[in-house]
C-alpha cells in the first residue's frame, strides 16, 4: 500500500455558471484525510456541503468542479469515467445526508434500499445479501431488524431512519465516509446516540470520516481535526484540542458567540465578518 | 364527549378497515351517481322540448296528447316523475330513441366500442411514446430532446384537431395511400366478422380474420394516432414536470451516492415515486377520450358515442342525449375509482 492519504484535495473550485457570470461556492481550497475525523465547520454558504458534494463528483450542471488533485487513495477522481466513478460511489466513497425523511425513498421498503446498496457493488446471493442487510442493522443498534426491514421509511422515526442510512451507507464498506449535518434534524435525545453509532463504527472500520457541521461545539468534542470554511475558503485549520488557541478572527468570534453553560457570560459577542477575509490566505499551513 | 384514546370508551362498532374502505367507495359511488342521475333529470326537464310532441308529432289530436301525457307521467308531481327516472335508469331503461327507433342501450351498446376502441388505441399511443419522452426531456432538460418534447407539446396544445385530421387524411389516404380513409372498415370486409365484443380489432383477433384485422387496423390508425398525439403533448408534459420535482429531491441523491446507474436512478428511484401522479392523469386523459372526441369522430366518420350524442342533440332526441351523458358520467366514476385503487397499490403511504 501507498502511504497517501485517503482523500487529497488540492486547489478545488466549485463554480456555478448563471446568467449574470460565475458564482464560486467553494474557491481553491486544499486539504487531505486520513484516517481520522475531520470536521469541516461553516455557516450557511461558506461552501461546506458542496465541498463534501464535489468529492463524489455530484455537482450537476450548471455546476463545475475543477481541482488541482482530487484522489482517493492516490487514484484522481476527476479524470475516471462514469462507470468507474459509480464504483467508487458507495463502495469506497459513501455520504450520509441531513434529514432521512428525505434522502430515503418513500415507496421502498427499507430492506429494499439496503440490499440495493449493497448489490449495486458485490455480486451477492438473495438470502447472502438479506442476512448481511439484518446484520448491518443490528450493527446500527435496530432493536428488531427483520421487522425493519419490511417497513417503509414513512414507518420510522426520524433517529431510526439516520440509523438506517448510516448502514446502508456503510454496507459496501467503504474507507472514506462523509456526513453532511447528520444529527442536525433530529431531536437532540437521539442526536448523540446517532453519532455514537457513526463514531464506533467509523473507528472499528479504520475508515476516514469528513464531518460536515455548523455546530462548532459538537465538531469540537467528535473530531480529530477541524477545518474552518468561510465564503468558499478554508480560513484555519487546527486540531480539535487546540480550537481554544484559534487565530483566525472568525474563528475567535464564532467561539465567543457561542453560549457556556459552565462559564456563563453576561453577553453573547455579535460576529463581526470582515469582508477581507474574503481573499486573506489561510492563518494556517496545511496540516 | 367520549374519550377515544382508551379502546373501552369507544361505541362505534370496530369494522376490519376493507370493509370501511369499501363501504365508503361504495357511498360514495352512489352518491355520485345519484347526483348524475339529478343532474340528467333536470336537463331534460328545462330543454325546451315538449317530450309529448317529440313522441306522438304534431299533427296528434288534443285526447292523444292528454294520453300521452299522462302514460309519460309528466302529471304527477316533480319529485315522483324523478323517482320514476331513476328506477328506469337503474333497470338499465333509458327509453327510445325518436331519431334511430330503437332503444337507447341498444343504440349505445353499438356506438360505444368504437369509441372504445379508438379511445384505447389513442390512449396506448399517448402513454408508450408520451411517458418516455416526457422522462428523458426531465432527465436531458434543456437538451435537444427536451426542446424537441417542448415543441410536440406546443403544436398538441394549440393545433386544432379536425385540421390536422383533415390534413392527415389529404397526405397519408390521399396522396401517400399508405392508409384507408374514414370509416371503420372498408366495405368489402363488412358483415364478415360475427360481433363479440364491437370493438373490430378484438373481434377479428378473436376469429382469426387476419385480413379483416388488417383492414381494421388501416382504417383505425390515423384517427387513433391523431387522437393519441393529443394526449402525447398532455402525458409528456405532466411527466416531465412530474420527474423534475422528484430528480431534484435528496432520495435520489441518496441513490447516486450508493453508486447505481443513472438508468436504475431514473427508472428505479424517481420513476417509482411519479406513478402514482402519472395514474391520475393517464386515467384523466383516457376518460376524456372515452366521452368521444366528437370533432375526430365526424371528420373519420367513425359511428361512435360522440358523433351519437352531438346527432341526437341536433335531432332533438333527448332520451338519447341523456343515456350518452349517463353513460360517460359512470365512466368517469368507474374510472376515477380504479385509480383511486391504483393508488393504495402503488403508494405505502396511502394504506
Amino acid at each position: 500500500m501507498t502511504d497517501a492519504p485517503l482523500l487529497d484535495v488540492e486547489n478545488l473550485w466549485v463554480k456555478f455558471r448563471t446568467r449574470t457570470g460565475v458564482f464560486d461556492a467553494v474557491r481553491g481550497i486544499s486539504f487531505t484525510l486520513g484516517k481520522e475525523r475531520l470536521g469541516i465547520v461553516g455557516e450557511s454558504g461558506s461552501g461546506k456541503s458542496m465541498t463534501g458534494r464535489a468529492v463524489l463528483r455530484l455537482i450537476r450542471p450548471p455546476g463545475l468542479i475543477e481541482a488541482d488533485r482530487l484522489a482517493v487513495h492516490g487514484e484522481d477522481i476527476l479524470s475516471l469515467p462514469d462507470k468507474r466513478m459509480r464504483q467508487l460511489r458507495g463502495g469506497r466513497v459513501s455520504m450520509i445526508m441531513q434529514d432521512p425523511k428525505f434522502s430515503l425513498n418513500p415507496v421502498m421498503t427499507v430492506g429494499q434500499q439496503l440490499i440495493e446498496a449493497l448489490c449495486a457493488h458485490e455480486k451477492v446471493s438473495r438470502s447472502e445479501a438479506r442476512k448481511r442487510t439484518l446484520d448491518m442493522l443490528d450493527e446500527v443498534a435496530i432493536r428488531d431488524p427483520k421487522r425493519v426491514y419490511d417497513l417503509y421509511p414513512h414507518e420510522v422515526s426520524g433517529g431510526m431512519g439516520q440509523r438506517i442510512m448510516i448502514a446502508m451507507m456503510l454496507l459496501p464498506n467503504p474507507e472514506i465516509l462523509i456526513a453532511d449535518e447528520p444529527t442536525s434534524a433530529l431531536d437532540v435525545s437521539v442526536q448523540l446516540q446517532v453519532l455514537d453509532i457513526i463514531d464506533t463504527l467509523v473507528r472499528d472500520r479504520g475508515m476516514g470520516l469528513m464531518f460536515i457541521s455548523h455546530d462548532l461545539n459538537l465538531v469540537a468534542k467528535f473530531c480529530d481535526r477541524i477545518v474552518i470554511m468561510y465564503a468558499g475558503r478554508i480560513v484555519e485549520t487546527c486540531k480539535a484540542s487546540e480550537l481554544r488557541n484559534a487565530q483566525h478572527p472568525y474563528t475567535q468570534g464564532l467561539l465567543n458567540a457561542v453560549p457556556d453553560l459552565e462559564h456563563p457570560r453576561d453577553h453573547l459577542e455579535v460576529l463581526k465578518r470582515d469582508p477581507a477575509w474574503r481573499d486573506a490566505p489561510s492563518v494556517s499551513a496545511r496540516i | 364527549m367520549t374519550d377515544t384514546t382508551h379502546g373501552e370508551g369507544r361505541h362505534t362498532p370496530s369494522f376490519p378497515p376493507w370493509l370501511k374502505t369499501t363501504l365508503t367507495t361504495l357511498a360514495t359511488v352512489a352518491a355520485t351517481i345519484l347526483g348524475l342521475l339529478f343532474v340528467t333529470f333536470m336537463i331534460g326537464r328545462v330543454m325546451p322540448i315538449d317530450p309529448v310532441l317529440a313522441v306522438i308529432g304534431e299533427r296528434a289530436t288534443q285526447e292523444q296528447y292528454d294520453q300521452t301525457f299522462r302514460d309519460l307521467g309528466l302529471d304527477q308531481p316533480l319529485l315522483v316523475q324523478f323517482w320514476i327516472y331513476v328506477t328506469d335508469v337503474l333497470q338499465g331503461d333509458f327509453g327510445k330513441s325518436i331519431r334511430t327507433g330503437q332503444e337507447v342501450t341498444t343504440d349505445i351498446a353499438r356506438v360505444f366500442p368504437a369509441t372504445l376502441e379508438l379511445a384505447t388505441l389513442g390512449t396506448l399511443f399517448g402513454v408508450v411514446l408520451g411517458v418516455p419522452l416526457g422522462v428523458i426531456a426531465a432527465v436531458r432538460r434543456g437538451s435537444w430532446i427536451d426542446q424537441l418534447a417542448r415543441f410536440v407539446g406546443l403544436i398538441g396544445y394549440s393545433m386544432p384537431i379536425f385540421w390536422l385530421g383533415l390534413v392527415g387524411l389529404l397526405v397519408f389516404y390521399g396522396i401517400l395511400g399508405w392508409v384507408a380513409g374514414p370509416g371503420r372498415l372498408g366495405i368489402f370486409y363488412q358483415g364478415i366478422v360475427e360481433p363479440i365484443t364491437g370493438m373490430i380489432l378484438v373481434d377479428s383477433a378473436l376469429r382469426g380474420e387476419w385480413a379483416v384485422f388488417r383492414n381494421a387496423f388501416s382504417h383505425i390508425i390515423l384517427p387513433a394516432s391523431l387522437l393519441g398525439y393529443y394526449s402525447l403533448a398532455y402525458i409528456s408534459r405532466m411527466t416531465r414536470s412530474f420527474m423534475l420535482e422528484q430528480l431534484g429531491s435528496e432520495y435520489v441523491t441518496t441513490a447516486r451516492v450508493k453508486g447505481l446507474s443513472e438508468w436504475q436512478v431514473v427508472w428505479g428511484h424517481a420513476f417509482r415515486n411519479i406513478r402514482i401522479q402519472l395514474v391520475t392523469v393517464i386515467a384523466l386523459a383516457y376518460a376524456n377520450l372515452l366521452e368521444g372526441s366528437v370533432l375526430t369522430e365526424i371528420i373519420f366518420a367513425w359511428p361512435g358515442l360522440g358523433q351519437y350524442i352531438t346527432t341526437s342533440l341536433l335531432a332533438n332526441d333527448m332520451n338519447s342525449v341523456l343515456g350518452g351523458t349517463i353513460v360517460i358520467g359512470t365512466i368517469f366514476v368507474g374510472i376515477n375509482i380504479f385509480s383511486d385503487l391504483l393508488y393504495r397499490f402503488f403508494d405505502p403511504r396511502a394504506k
